[in-house]
C-alpha cells in the first residue's frame, strides 16, 4: 500500500485540480449543483464506511449527522454571520462530538441495535429543530449567501471546490485508517468481535475513533448545505433518504476498500442526478433501493468484489491454454 | 392550565394507545425478539397491510376483516422472505449481519417507493361504522377505533403467549429461539419451525396493518416513524416476550400521551426514539426482560 502512496496524492491533487479548473472554465451553473450532489455522495459514502464497512457497524443516522452538521453552521451564520471555513470546522466539531456520544451509548451493543439506535437519534435530533424556532423550526430558514471571497466569480462554485477538497480529504482519511493499526483493529472487530477482545484489541475504543472521524466528516459535509440551497429546513437535512444512499453506494462500490464507496458514490450519484432529471425522483429512490438489495444478495462484495473475480477468472484462462 | 382530568384522560387515551403499539410490535416481538432475524422491514410490511386493507376496503369490505383475509397472503410472504434471508444470508456466514441487516433495510426502502409509485404521497383511509364515533364517560372519553384496537391488541396478545405456551409448534418455536442445537439434536428440524414462526408473525402484521389504518390515516412514509415505536416496545419488552410486550407498549403509549398533552404534538414521534435510546443505554436486556 505505502509504494503507490505518492500515485494517491498525484491523483488526489489531479482531482482538486480539475474541480478548480472546472470553477474557472465552465459557465454553466448547473454543473456545479449536480457536481455538489455528486461530491456530497463521495464524503458521505467514504465517511459511512470507516465505521461501517471496516467494522461491520451499520449506521442508519448518516442523515443525524449530516443535519447537525447543517444545523450547526446555520446556528453559527445566523448568529455570528461566521465564515465559511469556521462554519465547516465547528460542524466537523460537532459531529465529532455527537459521534462520540451516540457511540458511547451504542456501540457497546450488537450490531442490530446500533442500527436502530442511530435512526433513534436521528428522529429525535429531527424533533429538536422542528420545535427550535431561533433556527425555523419545521418551515426551514431563507438564508442570504454573503459575498463571495476573490478568486471565485459565484458561490455555488466556491462551495463545489470546497466540497471537492472534504471528498479528497475524506478519502485520504479513509485509506489512511485502512492501512493503519486502526483499520486492522476494526476489522478484527468486524470479523469477530468476541476474539478481537479476548486477544487484546481494545475494540470499543476503535470503534468510537471510527464514530468520531466519520461522523465529523458526514457533519463538515453537511454544513455546506445551508449555503448550496440558500434554504434548510428539517425534514430533508436529516433526511433517511440521505442515509440510505450513503449506505447503498458504500455497499454497492465494495466496503472492503476505500476506493469501493468513492466509485459506487460517482457511479450512483451520477445516475441518480440523470435519472431525476430526465425521469423522476421516486423512481430515483426506487433504482437505489432495489441496487441496494441485488448487491446485497448477489454481490455482497460490491462492484470492487465482481472486478476481483472478473480478473481471477481472466487470469486463470490465460494460465491454462 | 394543569388539571386532573386532563391527565385523566390522558392516561386512558395512553393505554388505548398502548395497546395499539402492542398490536402493531408483537409481529416483531416474534420475528426479532424470539427468532433474532433483524426485520427492519417490519413497519414498512404494516404498512403494506394497510394499504393492502385500503384497497380491499375500497371494494366495500370491513377494514378488519380485509386485515383477516390478508393474513394468510402475508403468512406465504413471510415464509418466503425467511427462506430467501436464511438462504442468502444465515447459511452463509461471511459478514452475515451486516448484509441481513442492510437487506431488510432496502426491502422496507423498496416498499416505501412502490406505494409512493402506485398510491402517491396523499394520505388514505379507510370507512367503517365505528370509525369516528366514541363512547364517553363523565368528563373521559374514548373514541370508539381506539377501542377496537384495545380489543384486539388484548386478543392477539393472549392468542399468541397461549400459542407460544400451549400447542407444541408454539413450544418447539421457543425452544429454537433458545437452544437451536438442542433442537436439532431431538430430531426437529429448526429451519422450518423457525420459518413457520417468521410466516406466522408477518401474518399478524396484516391484522395490525389494518389496525394501523383504522386508527389513522396511512402514506407510504409512516413506517420511519413505526421504527421507532415497533423496536422501542420490543426492545423495552426484553426480547420475545409476548406479556412484556404488552406491559411496555402500555408503558410507550401512556408516555406518548402524556407528552402529547403537556407538550403538544410536534414533540410526540420523539418519544418512542428517546425511551429507546434511554432502553439501549441504560438497561439493554429490557424493562421485562430477565
Amino acid at each position: 500500500m505505502r509504494r503507490h502512496s505518492w500515485r494517491f496524492w498525484i491523483g488526489s491533487a489531479c482531482a482538486l485540480g480539475l474541480a478548480a479548473l472546472a470553477a474557472v472554465s465552465v459557465k454553466n451553473e448547473y454543473f456545479f449543483f449536480a457536481g455538489f450532489v455528486v461530491l456530497q455522495f463521495i464524503v458521505l459514502a467514504t465517511a459511512w464506511n470507516i465505521l461501517g464497512g471496516y467494522a461491520g457497524y451499520v449506521n442508519f443516522g448518516t442523515g443525524a449527522f449530516f443535519g447537525t452538521g447543517a444545523y450547526a453552521a446555520v446556528l453559527l451564520f445566523k448568529a455570528a454571520s461566521a465564515p465559511l471555513a469556521l462554519q465547516v470546522s465547528a460542524a466537523a466539531a460537532v459531529g465529532a462530538l455527537l459521534g462520540l456520544g451516540a457511540g458511547w451509548l451504542t456501540l457497546r451493543l450488537r450490531g442490530i441495535f446500533f442500527s436502530i439506535a442511530t435512526v433513534a437519534v436521528a428522529i429525535v435530533l429531527e424533533t429538536v429543530v422542528m420545535n427550535w424556532r431561533y433556527v425555523g423550526g419545521s418551515t426551514g430558514l431563507q438564508l442570504l449567501r454573503p459575498p463571495v471571497l476573490p478568486p471565485f466569480d459565484s458561490y455555488i462554485k466556491m462551495i463545489f471546490v470546497v466540497a471537492a477538497g472534504l471528498a479528497v480529504l475524506a478519502v485520504a482519511i479513509a485509506r489512511y485508517i485502512e492501512g493503519s493499526w486502526i483499520g486492522l483493529g476494526l476489522r478484527a472487530v468486524r470479523d469477530n468481535e468476541g476474539a478481537a477482545e479476548s486477544s487484546g484489541v481494545p475494540t470499543l475504543k476503535l470503534k468510537l475513533v471510527a464514530c468520531i472521524v466519520s461522523g465529523a466528516l458526514m457533519s463538515a459535509m453537511g454544513s455546506l448545505l445551508p449555503m448550496y440551497m440558500s434554504f434548510v429546513e428539517p425534514s430533508s437535512a436529516f433526511s433517511l433518504y440521505i442515509s440510505a444512499s450513503a449506505l447503498a453506494m458504500a455497499i454497492i462500490g465494495g466496503t472492503s476498500h476505500w476506493v469501493g464507496p468513492l466509485i459506487g458514490a460517482i457511479l450512483i450519484g451520477t445516475t441518480e442526478q440523470i435519472v431525476t432529471v430526465t425521469i423522476s425522483s421516486e423512481l430515483n429512490v426506487l433504482v437505489v433501493g432495489g441496487l441496494l438489495v441485488l448487491f446485497v444478495v448477489l454481490a455482497p462484495q460490491g462492484l470492487l468484489g465482481l472486478a476481483e473475480t472478473a480478473r481471477l477468472r481472466l487470469a486463470s484462462r490465460r494460465g491454462k491454454p | 392550565m394543569f388539571s386532573f382530568d386532563l391527565l385523566l384522560n390522558a392516561v386512558v387515551a395512553g393505554v388505548l394507545l398502548g395497546c395499539f403499539y402492542t398490536a402493531v410490535s408483537i409481529g416483531l416481538s416474534m420475528s426479532f425478539g424470539l427468532l433474532d432475524v433483524p426485520n427492519i422491514a417490519h413497519p414498512a410490511v404494516l404498512v403494506l397491510g394497510a394499504y393492502g386493507t385500503f384497497l380491499l376496503g375500497r371494494q366495500g369490505m370491513d377494514p378488519i376483516l380485509a386485515g383477516v383475509i390478508l393474513m394468510p397472503v402475508f403468512f406465504l410472504l413471510g415464509i418466503g422472505m425467511y427462506r430467501f434471508y436464511y438462504e442468502t444470508f444465515a447459511r452463509r456466514g461471511a459478514n452475515a449481519e451486516l448484509r441481513g441487516i442492510a437487506f431488510f433495510f432496502g426491502v422496507s426502502f423498496v416498499i416505501e417507493v412502490v406505494l409512493i409509485l402506485i398510491f402517491g404521497v396523499d394520505q388514505r383511509m379507510v370507512e367503517a361504522s365505528y370509525i369516528g364515533r366514541g363512547l364517553s364517560f363523565g368528563e373521559v372519553r374514548m373514541p370508539m377505533r381506539m377501542l377496537v384496537a384495545f380489543g384486539m391488541a388484548i386478543a392477539l396478545t393472549v392468542c399468541l403467549a397461549l400459542y407460544l405456551t400451549k400447542t407444541f409448534t408454539g413450544r418447539a418455536i421457543r425452544a429454537v429461539a433458545q437452544d437451536e442445537a438442542a433442537l436439532r439434536l431431538m430430531g426437529a428440524n429448526p429451519v422450518r419451525i423457525k420459518q413457520w414462526a417468521f410466516g406466522l408473525a408477518t401474518a399478524v402484521s396484516a391484522l395490525a396493518g389494518a389496525l394501523l389504518i383504522i386508527v389513522g390515516p396511512v402514506e407510504p412514509s409512516l413506517d420511519r416513524i413505526y421504527i421507532g415505536r415497533t423496536f422501542c416496545v420490543v426492545v423495552l419488552a426484553g426480547l420475545g416476550s409476548m406479556t412484556g410486550t404488552l406491559l411496555a407498549g402500555l408503558t410507550l403509549g401512556v408516555s406518548e400521551s402524556i407528552v402529547l398533552t403537556m407538550f403538544g404534538a410536534s414533540w410526540s414521534q420523539a418519544v418512542s426514539f428517546g425511551l429507546l435510546l434511554l432502553v439501549l443505554g441504560v438497561r439493554p436486556q429490557g424493562m421485562f426482560g430477565k
